[in-house]
């Protein structure tokens, strides 16, 4: 019997696992933004010294994981499982990150969404009794996915005000079965939504859906309240998603407007850098929850906060054969003592 | 959410959606393209005029123009300068000459990585080819509707 | 003189491909298509030819300058050769920009590569 399951999409974590200590690395424009003194290492060439965008994303994933393990004061050997993704055709960033760790890995795809993916496979691996050590990461880097998705870099176009801005980042967090918190304690998985939102320029509304969803989910399995949180976080839903997540969430009978936020708005000053609505892509949610979040969990700054990352699970020929959009989102709770 | 509440919001969510949008600021936008689309082509009247004071007929001049419109846009983007003017100019910088080049060198550029004969040369087109698709058949397919106007009608 | 023509046409002409990616969400793939598909149309009606007389370049370096020219070449080809002039005027019309953006396309990607964006 599944005794941790809570409701319908939740599981309470029995053995909590610790976050023990987390990396990230991002690209020059992430490090100008408001949080960029919460960043490890912030890089001046968004190549990262290597002759394409893919090979400068998969050694920014392989380096923050290194640098999280380093961290412990451990070594690749002693980890578990790597549980890692990315946006690339294949999720080649991550999969050519392990080949170079050799950590037992998981090729994970939730689009935007990896980073919660992740850290909720994790700490299940972990709670379940399987390991005690376990990496979860996830990248993304603009320059790879404006040509996988969108158009050249030097293409001269015009983004509308509702697009957002790929964040190059890479963020990895290493959990353990011991250790003194942060900790993992509640993992509430999505499901596919799809409000029928068509604008590949729009990605924000076509995941709002999802992410009021799941935190509705989250309130009802849980029986818990917007109150018991400190911060509400949802992962790459920009200015516009934002709003439209709040007015779903507000529907649904609870309103969380006072205590959330979404990390691509925080990421980028949206007047200043040019961002439109904000930032998106797996390593937003990755990078402000391993470089800001985390730190304020460990200062006590928030004792107890709901990061959701949100994912749009597009590709390039599902929008040119006019399918909508449908989104996922993937919650996970985390608080500084259990 | 319950089902209910899914099925209502599904059905409200356009309309929560229209009224979110931010609209892009249409007067803005148009008042850079019409400058920057105008001043593109002075440039192309530039060249023009010199070309005919050279003594060029005026009915090749058009080839002596498109030949350096398209090697300043073609230039331009490699330098990197195009697509931050385009990020104002929109239509402005898409619409002249000059966006066909930068839309056939840029990704040249980008995919000059993934090899010289399946990077740049087959990609070349990817943005361009079908201007060049819907553009060379319908000449084709007026130039035809010409001939047999000119043949059997007359 | 000529400036100032070949200013407000060309303008003009850019506005209006401005407003279509404005409030259409029309692609710029598909409004470059238009607008070339539309040169050739009005420049086979005969359209076309009065404003390239009055805007010049502020009407041939547009897209829609393109078509008309393809058109322009469509029909002089019919003249010379018959028929295949159907097939052979238009790119010969617009030979010199097509080939220009080739070569110097495949020039410039070996100089140069993409700069990340800021």
């Amino acid at each position: 019997m599944a005794v941790k399951k809570l409701g319908i999409q939740t599981v309470k974590l029995m053995n909590p696992p610790s976050i023990l200590e987390t990396a990230t690395i991002t690209g020059s424009k992430e490090g100008e933004g408001p949080l960029g003194q919460y960043f490890d290492v912030v890089l001046s060439d968004d190549l990262y010294g290597e002759e394409s965008w893919e090979k400068a994303e998969s050694k920014m994933t392989r380096e923050a994981v290194k640098l999280a393990i380093n961290k412990a004061n451990l070594h690749p050997d002693n980890i578990d499982y790597m549980f890692s993704g990315d946006l690339l055709n294949q999720i080649i960033s991550s999969s050519f990150a392990a080949r170079e760790l050799q950590i037992p890995f998981f090729g994970l795809y939730g689009a935007c969404s990896t980073m919660t993916e992740s850290l909720s496979l994790s700490s299940m691996i972990i709670d379940g009794g399987y390991a005690d050590y376990v990496i979860a990461a996830t990248s993304s880097h603009f320059a790879s996915a404006e040509r996988q998705y969108r158009f050249p870099l030097e293409y001269g176009g015009q983004r509308p005000p509702t697009s957002q801005w790929t964040v190059t980042g890479a963020g990895a967090a290493l959990l353990s079965s011991s250790g003194s918190g942060p900790y993992i304690t509640y993992v509430t998985t999505g499901r596919v939504m799809d409000f029928g939102v068509k604008d590949a320029n729009n990605m924000g509304a076509a995941m709002a859906p999802a992410a009021a969803d799941t935190i509705l989910r989250h309130f009802k399995d849980t029986g818990f309240n917007p109150a018991y949180y400190d911060l509400i976080i949802t992962g790459d839903l920009g200015k516009v998603g934002k709003e439209l997540a709040v007015e779903l969430v507000k529907k649904g009978g609870y309103d969380i407007s006072n205590i959330y936020t979404d990390c691509g708005v925080e990421i980028f000053d949206l007047t200043e850098q040019d961002v439109h609505s904000g930032a998106s892509g797996c390593g937003c949610s990755a990078v402000v929850f391993c470089g800001y979040l985390y730190k304020q969990l460990k200062e006590g700054n928030f004792n107890r906060i709901l990061l959701i990352s949100t994912g749009a699970l597009l590709s390039p020929t599902s929008s040119q054969q006019g399918e909508s959009i449908p989104g996922i989102a993937h919650a996970v709770a985390i608080e500084r003592s259990v | 959410m319950e089902k209910k509440l899914e099925k209502q919001l599904s059905e409200e969510f356009k309309n929560m959606v229209d009224k979110n949008n931010p609209q892009s600021s249409i007067i803005k936008d148009c008042i850079f393209a019409f400058v920057i689309g105008g001043l593109i082509c002075d440039i192309g009247q530039f060249f023009m005029n010199l070309f005919l004071s050279f003594g060029i007929p005026e009915d090749n001049v058009g080839f002596y123009v498109a030949t350096v419109m398209v090697f300043l846009g073609a230039f331009l983007t490699g330098l990197g300068i195009y697509d931050n003017v385009a990020k104002y100019a929109g239509a402005g910088t898409i619409v002249p000459i000059t966006g066909f080049a930068n839309s056939i060198v840029s990704p040249a550029m980008e995919f000059k990585r993934e090899g010289y004969i399946l990077g740049v040369g087959a990609r070349m087109f990817i943005i361009a080819g079908p201007v060049l698709v819907y553009g060379i058949s319908s000449s084709v397919i007026v130039g035809i509707i010409y001939y047999f106007i000119k043949y059997f009608v007359k | 003189m000529d400036y100032i023509r070949a200013f407000i046409v060309g303008g003009f002409i850019c506005v209006i491909g401005q407003i279509l990616m404005d409030k259409t969400k029309l692609t710029p793939a598909r409004i470059l298509v238009s607008f070339v598909t539309l040169g050739v149309i009005l420049g086979a009606l005969g359209i076309y030819e009065p404003l390239v007389k009055y805007g010049k370049a502020g009407a041939t370096v547009p897209l829609p300058g393109f078509g008309y020219s393809l058109a322009k070449g469509a029909f002089k080809g019919v003249d010379e050769y018959g028929l295949i002039g159907a097939f052979t005027g238009g790119v010969t019309g617009t030979a010199a920009g097509i080939a220009a953006a080739v070569f110097f396309g495949y020039i410039m990607a070996i100089i140069f590569s993409p700069k990340m964006k800021k």
